[in-house]
This record gives C-alpha cells, structure tokens and sequence, in this order.
C-alpha cells in the first residue's frame, strides 16, 4: 500500500512573501548556471561578517568531530550534515509527521520486511551530476559491508539485509525483521561517483576540499577549525533557495560571552540558553527569545538491583531499593512543580510520564486516583506500614536492619541537575532517607552506572519523535550480558514490559493502539518507579530580529529552532532588510586596536629608553 | 634549582691558564648537570602522562558517544579505531615509539592528527599568553619600583592597593565585567571590541588582519595583565627594598649620586634577579596558556583545547599537550639556570 505521496507545490512550508518569490525566481532564471559550474568559494566582498545583509550567524560551542557523515556523530555535525545531503525522508515542519524528502514517496510490503522507495527525479549533486537511486543504495551498502563506514550510523542500518537500486529512481531495502525506524532513517546520502575513490573511511574526514559536493539546500564552503564554519546557499535547491546566501557558524566556548555577541549583533542565533540568560534577553531590543517546548527529560534512575542477562547479580547497590514501596515513597517526597519554579524559572514542564509533553501522540500521564504525586505524608505513611522505622536520628532502618542511607550521583557539569539534587538530599530527609549527594564528572557518574556502584543516579535523553528508542533502553534485551556492558541507563527488566514493547511494533501501522500500547509501557515504568522522570525542561533560544525576520520553528507552535529534525530552520529563515545592530564601522574599532597596540609598544619603547640611558650614565 | 651544583674546587696554586680551564671545567660540567636533569624530568613526564590520564575516571567512547543511540558494534569499531581495543603494553609501546617519531597520534574527538591540531593553536595562545606576560612583567616592574623607592608615599598606597585588588579578581569574571562594558554596548554607548574569538571571518590582506588581530586582542590581554601584573609588581618592590638597606646604596649616596641615578644604576639591577626568574618560570607556562581567558574569550588557544581534551578524556590530544606543557616548563627552568651565572657572578662560583 502506498503511504504517503508528495505535496505537489515545491515550497509547502515556506511562510510566503511577495519579495522571496521575485528573488528566487530571479536566482532560478539567471544565476544559477554560472553559479552551478563554479561553486561560489567563501565570498566576502563586504568585510562585515554578521551586521546584517544576508549572513546568519550562529553561536556554537561544540567543536568538529569530522564532516565526513561515515563519522559525525555530534550534534553540530550530524546537523550541518542535514542542510548539506539529503535524506530520503525527513519530518514535517508543523505536524512533525514523516515527509518526503530526497524520497517522493513510498511502500511497504505487508510483513514490514520490504521498503521501496521512490526517489525524486531531477535532483542534482552541487557539481551538477543526477541523484540517483544508486547513491542512496551504494551509502547504505556500504554502511552495511564497511564497518568504519558505520560508525555514525550503525545503529540505522542494523537488521538491513539488502539495499538494491532497482531502477535510476527506485531502492528497494529488505529487512531481516520489521523495524520501526525506516521513516526515520538519519543518514545522509551520499555522492557515490565521489565517496566510491575514497580507501579509508575510519580516516577519511571529507574537509580537504572546499566546497563540499552534496544536494542539500546549503554548501559546506568554508572551515577554520575552532573558529567558524561557513555554508553557502544552494540557490539550485529542489525545494527552493534559503532566505540567507550565508550560514556562518562562529566558535563561542563560553555562554556569556555567546549572549553578549547576541546582544551587540556579532550573533544573530543563540540556543542552549539558561534560565538566568533568557530572562535577562528578554525585552531587549532587537532580540526575540524563542521559549520551546523540549524534547528532553530530565530523570533519576533507582538501582533495583543489578542483575545481568542471565540473572547474574553485581554491584552495591542499596538493598532495600528492591523495595517497590520504597521506591514509590521516594518519588512521592518530591516536588516536581517546584523544582519547575525554582530551578528552571517557570522554563520547564513537570514530568508526568516517560515520554515528554511535546510529543503530544505519546506522552502519558497518571489517573489521580493511581498518581505518585507529591506528599511526604503519603510517603512517609507508605514506608511506616512497611516496616521502615524510624531512627532516634531521624533516618529510617529497613525491616532487614538497613540503614536508609543512599548515594546520589549527579552530573557536576550542568547547573540545573545540581540544583535539583540539592533539592531532593533535603526532600528525602524528611522522609528518613539520608541522602548523600556525589556531585561528579560525568566520567565518574558513567562508571558508576556501568558498574551498578550507585542508588540513585541522573539521567536525560533527547527524544525523538518516535520515542522506540528511548523505549527500548528499559527492555530486559537491554541488561547487559557480562556486568559493565550495559546498553539502557537503568537495570529495570519486566516481562510485561518486553511484551507491550513487542506489540507497539507490530502496531506500527494502527497509531491509537500503538498510543495506547506506548502509554502503558510508560504506566508499568511509572508505577515500577525504577525510572522516574521529574521535569521536561524547555529548549531556550535567541534570535535578533533586526538580522532575522521569519523563522520556522518545529512544530509550528511553540517549536524549536536548533534542534529540529530537518534543515527547516536555516532553510526558512528570512533576513531582515536594513536592519543592523550597535556596531562601530570596521575602520573605527581597527583603528582603536591599533592605538592601543602603538600605546603598548610606546610604554615598552619607552621604559627601554630609560634603562638605555642609565648604561649611559655609567661611571 | 640555581643553587651551584657542586662545592668550590679548591684555587690552589694553579697560573692563570689552569685556573681558567678549570673554570670551563666546571661550567661544562655544570651545564651537563643541568642538562641530565632535565632530560630525566622530561622522561619522567613521558611515563607519568601515558598512565596519569588512563586513571582518570571515564571511557573515552562511551562519553562520546553518550545520549545517542548506538549498537555495540559501533562501539567496537569505536575502540579499533581508538586503539584502544589493544592490551595495556601494547597502547604504551605504541605511545613511546610515536613520541620518538614525533607523532602525537590521532584526537579522538577532532579526527586530526594531535601535531596539527597543537600546531593551529599555539600561535594564538603564545600570542595572547606570551602578550600578556611581557606586558604584565613590564608593568609590574615599572610600578614596583615607583612603590617600593616610595614605600609608605601615596603613589605606593595606590598602585599596591589597585594590584592586589586586581590579583583577588577572578579573571572569568573581570573578562566578563570587560565585555559586557566594553564590547557589547549599552543603550547609546556603542561597543567598542569584539566580544571574542581572535579573527572577523573573512577578513584579508596582511595589514588588515593584524589590526584585526590587535583589536580582538586588546580586552583579552588586558583581562590577563590586569590579573597577574600583581606578582611581578609585589615581587621587585620587596627585592627592592631589600637592597634599599644595602651597605653600597648608602655608599653611592655619599658619593652624591641624585637619587634617580642611585635607584637606575645600583639599585635596581640588583632588585632585577628575583623578578627574572619568576618571568622566566612564567614563560614556561605561556604555552599552557590562560585557560580561563581564552575560554571566555573564546580564543582558539591551547588552553581551551586541553580542557576540551579532558571531559572526554581524549587520550591521544591530553597526553601530548601534558608533555608539551611540562616541557616549556622544564626548558625554561633549564633556560634560567643557564642565564642566571650569566646575569648574578654569585652564582658562578
């Protein structure tokens, strides 16, 4: 059956606008075969970088990994990747839905176990050569027979038997089992009539020459490590051009520092922003800040007990933790709407289920009657009928004898996670639980958790917008088969579990029962409280306006910017026309430099004029 | 370190000729002396570098590849690329012979090779560092010696006051303080320097660049000479004071020296010694530049880089930068040794 055909118009998300159309429409009629048989190298014939014209400028702080798509598993990377290559599909702007992309549309066979594709015809390489089937068969062939080739993107090819081309604009793809991810599959297709010369993938980094043939709606033009990318626009783009001719991405280390480029228009885009930061953006001229639902939650994981695949048991973790009304009681002594409004400034949503509010299709929250919400005197009722008594010092003794002692790991390098876990020692004491805090690199805090030498430890994933991934981390499948080679983040194994786990794939097709079937996954995690969520903290952007007119987010209402899944963003963006911030002209602030400089040599000139005249003087 | 490295040979009877070889004797012997000691600290730094950062807590592939979803295949091929896959001895033997070969390895996170990624950076951070420390030396002994042969004057109540204020201030902090002053404006005052980064993309032409340069530089350099001009400030005033005491600057008094000259010619040269050395040690880190600066200011220095390099841990670029640093360090102690007889006759004999 066919699931879903191609919009017909070229430009379906594009916001539209009388000058945009003129200007693509000029690119399209004259421009573009010059600019096709020589790609533009950087041009920067005006020597302003970011004040405004048709440069957008975007504060990172990750580095390079490497731009060879084989490789690149960063964030900046995989998404600068997503603006150069295409994908066969992507995700719908507004509805977050799989859309065509270098994929006009496509089929599946009954069983789930064969794909066919078919590809657009009429899409170029940036050296003007057919994007054919062929490519997109060759990229994942070889992801599938060259391990160095899979290093990014193993995990989308596992389970693939074949990828063939069956003509110039089909690929048929056939599985060894049914996989939820095929509308999802984040792998850049390549150019195969240049990647095929190339020996060595584990070394190969693709940042030799500039530009970078590809087919997305920018091109790689231009790299100085640690100090900028630079993306040119593909005015021959099938979906259009991009509203800049520009994309630099420019190296901040520090998030202050980032803010304050913004705010004198160095920058034109900041994302990652804290609470503090986004506050003090606020109502600043020439400046709008994005405030976004997130895709991530933010969680602790209770240690149940560490047991391998086959049962075997390791670690020190607490042992009354095997306690489900411990656990319970744990999570019913904190108070999710207040580390929302202390923590994160209002800048968060509390967490109900395992799946975030965002993703509104899968997200699950708790009946009132069956909630573990916030009340220590639920809690501390629950562990006196239990047999937990307490102490002359306050601390609880388990019906073993245990001391209700526990350790906490907490990832020092993020603010708010420290933040919460000073909140949580002082809530869990007053439930008799002593709480000691290790606040740690997250080195430290990932050999704890291999080793299942924790009691409670923090957690957080980014979630994508089909959550089987993040599902699939609590499978028993996940335990790990000789201690310290665990593959989820919790030792949680539950057969019931594995089974709705099983059937929400085999529902792929009848999304209200996969909905219900995800739910009650995230019923068991909830009630098991092995996995506990506490907040969904919002993704905190800025832009300047006077550089930025239009953006799309995604989704469309109360979307991100940064990290979409597709190259909507960049692609959309329409620059601000006359519009420029408070900058002194180049000249002007060089000259000042240089004044200073001469002002420095002058002292140095001058106090060795002074010791050159003492040896004068001498005797 | 300066101390003379072995006890005074007696004079004896020896002509001018002997007693001249035995001069060139003793101070081959001692460069020698000097020389071996280095060459086992750098050695030793050698070793400690390949085990020191293997115990720190942290799987390299894990941590890079951590919050996204990966098979254990992937993590494999991670290892075999690492190298990571091989045996213990194995790793050390290939780190040993590689250093002899003057290759660094492969970072794990930039995918280059460690030299060339050293070698984009150590322009920039001996630039910034290398700036900073010479302005700062220059200023701190000018002020130094202004408070100390004024000692209890007004001048002197100011200018120690001011650099101990200074000296006491974080430098993220002040650098901050600095750009948002200086660099991002506010309401009508415009902003004057680049908030970071050391190059306008883009910009050419020779002259051009360097004015480029200088302007990304100036609140950088004045970040970290307003911190650190304290030390060498604090160091030569008391050095001076100590020789204000001095039999010889009475002497030069009484010969009716005016006083600029008493201070130029006698004083001073002698209060100099203290403050060479601390220059010079200081030096020696230049190349480990001012992490906290270049993180603010976002200089691609190699400051920035070995801290990028230790969250991971990226073995291959922290090990090398952890030589490269001890041995500026060694090298301009062994460069102090063997400039200090040459500077103090003291210590040559």
């Amino acid at each position: 059956m066919v699931i879903q055909q191609a919009p017909p118009g070229p430009r379906p998300y594009r916001p539209s606008r009388p000058g945009r159309a003129l200007r693509g429409s000029a690119a399209a009629g004259a421009a573009l075969a010059l600019a096709l048989s020589a790609m533009p190298a950087p041009v920067h014939a005006d020597e302003g970088d970011a004040g405004g014209g048709d440069t957008l400028t975007i504060g990172i702080g990750q580095q390079v990994d490497s731009f060879s798509p084989f490789l690149a598993q960063l964030a900046l990377t995989t998404r600068i990747h997503s603006l150069t290559y295409p994908t066969l599909t992507t995700y719908d702007p507004e509805t977050m839905e799989p859309a065509p992309e270098l994929a006009e549309s496509w089929d599946t066979s009954d069983d789930g176990l064969t794909w066919t594709f078919d590809i657009r015809d009429g899409v170029e390489w940036t050296d003007g050569e057919p994007v054919t089937a062929e490519d997109v068969a060759w990229t994942f062939s070889t992801m599938m027979e060259d391990s160095a080739a899979a290093t990014a993107g193993g995990n989308y090819v596992e389970g693939f038997e074949e990828v063939t081309a069956e003509d110039d604009s089909t690929v048929r793809i056939e599985l060894e089992e049914p996989r939820s991810t095929m509308l999802a599959l984040n792998v850049p297709i390549l150019p195969e009539h240049i990647w095929a010369e190339i020996d060595d993938y584990g070394e190969y980094n693709n940042d030799e020459e500039f530009p970078v043939v590809g087919s997305g709606p920018f091109v790689l033009t231009g790299y100085e490590p640690n100090r900028s990318i630079t993306l040119e626009a593909n005015e021959d783009h099938w979906r259009g051009a991009p509203g800049f001719d520009t994309l630099v991405f420019r190296y901040y280390p520090d998030k202050d520092g980032m803010v304050e480029a913004l705010r004198n228009g160095e920058l034109s885009f900041i994302e990652g922003l804290t609470p503090a930061q986004a506050d003090a953006l606020e109502g600043e001229d020439g400046v709008a800040v994005n405030n976004a639902t997130g895709n991530r939650f933010q969680a602790f994981t209770i240690n149940p007990g560490a047991e391998t695949q086959d049962g075997e048991e390791f670690g020190d973790g607490h042992p009354s933790l095997a306690d489900t009304t411990l656990r319970q009681a744990i999570v019913r002594a904190i108070d999710k709407e207040e580390l929302v409004g202390k923590v994160y400034g209002g800048y968060a949503d509390p967490a109900t289920g395992y799946i975030p509010s965002r993703f509104e299709d899968y997200t699950w929250a708790p009946d009132d009657g069956e909630s573990l919400d916030f009340d220590p005197d639920a809690a501390n009722e629950m562990l006196d009928e239990a047999g937990y008594e307490m102490g002359d010092d306050g601390v609880r003794e388990s019906p073993d004898g245990d001391r209700l002692e526990l350790r906490m790991h907490v990832h020092n390098d993020r603010p708010d996670y420290v933040q919460v876990g000073q909140f949580m020692e002082e809530w869990l004491a007053e439930i008799g639980i002593e709480v000691q805090g290790e606040y740690v690199d997250p080195g430290v805090l990932s050999d704890a958790l291999y080793d299942a030498e924790y009691d409670l430890i923090f957690t957080g994933w980014q979630v994508n917008p089909d959550p089987d991934y993040v599902l699939s981390l609590h499978t028993c499948d996940a335990l790990p088969e000789t201690p310290g080679s665990m593959r989820g983040d919790a030792y949680f194994c539950n057969e019931e579990y594995d089974e709705l786990y099983e059937r929400q794939f085999s529902e792929y097709e009848d999304a209200d029962a996969r909905k219900e079937t995800i739910g009650e996954m995230q019923r068991i995690l909830y009630d098991e409280a092995v996995v506990n969520t506490l907040t969904y903290p919002n993704a905190l952007e800025a832009y300047r306006t006077d550089q930025i007119a239009d953006i799309q987010t995604q989704p469309a209402e109360g979307g991100l910017i940064w990290g979409q899944d597709g190259y909507w963003a960049w692609w959309s963006a329409e620059p601000a026309q006359g519009g420029s911030g408070l900058r002194i002209p180049a000249g002007a602030a060089a000259g000042i430099g240089a004044a200073v400089v001469l002002l420095a040599a002058g002292a140095g000139f001058l106090l060795w004029r002074r010791r050159a005249a003492t040896a004068g003087d001498r005797e | 370190m300066t101390a003379p490295a072995h006890s005074e040979a007696p004079a004896g009877h020896g002509a001018g000729s002997g007693e001249q070889r035995e001069g060139i004797v003793r101070g081959l012997r001692y460069i020698g002396a000097k020389l071996l000691t280095a060459a086992v600290s750098l050695f030793a730094v050698m070793v400690t570098s390949f085990f020191l950062f293997r115990i720190l807590p942290g799987d390299p592939v894990r941590s890079m590849t951590q919050g996204r979803e990966v098979t254990v295949e992937q993590e494999q091929e991670l290892r075999r690329q690492f190298g990571l896959d091989q045996p213990l001895w194995q790793q050390f033997l290939d780190y040993c012979a590689g250093l002899f070969r003057f290759d660094l390895g492969v970072s794990y996170q930039y995918r280059i090779p460690v030299a060339e990624l050293i070698g984009e950076r150590i322009g920039p951070t001996v630039l910034l560092a290398g700036t900073g420390t010479l302005i700062a030396a220059l200023l701190g002994l000018v002020l130094g010696t202004r408070a100390g042969w004024r000692r209890g004057s007004a001048t002197d109540r100011v200018n120690t006051g001011v650099a101990l204020l200074l000296w006491s201030v974080p430098s993220f902090w002040l650098g901050l303080l600095l750009i948002v002053v200086l660099a991002s404006g506010a309401g009508w005052v415009p902003g004057l320097f680049p908030t970071g980064g050391m190059m306008t993309p883009g910009t050419t032409g020779l002259l051009d660049v360097a004015l480029d340069v200088a302007h990304h530089l100036v609140l950088p350099v004045a970040t970290m000479v307003a911190v650190v001009y304290a030390q060498y400030l604090m160091i030569m005033r008391s050095s001076l004071l100590d020789e204000m005491g001095a039999d010889y600057l009475t002497t030069a008094r009484a010969k009716g020296l005016r006083d600029a000259l008493v201070l130029r010619r006698h004083a001073v040269p002698n209060a100099l010694l203290p403050t060479v050395t601390l220059i010079f040690l200081n030096l020696g880190q230049v190349v480990g530049g001012v992490i906290l600066v270049e993180t603010v200011f976002a200089w691609p220095g190699l400051g920035s880089l070995f801290y990028s390099g230790l969250t991971v841990p990226d073995l291959p670029l922290v090990q090398a930068l952890f030589v490269l640093f001890a041995s500026a360090v060694i090298l301009m102690n062994l460069l102090a040794d063997l400039v200090y007889p040459l500077l103090d006759p003291r210590v040559r004999t």
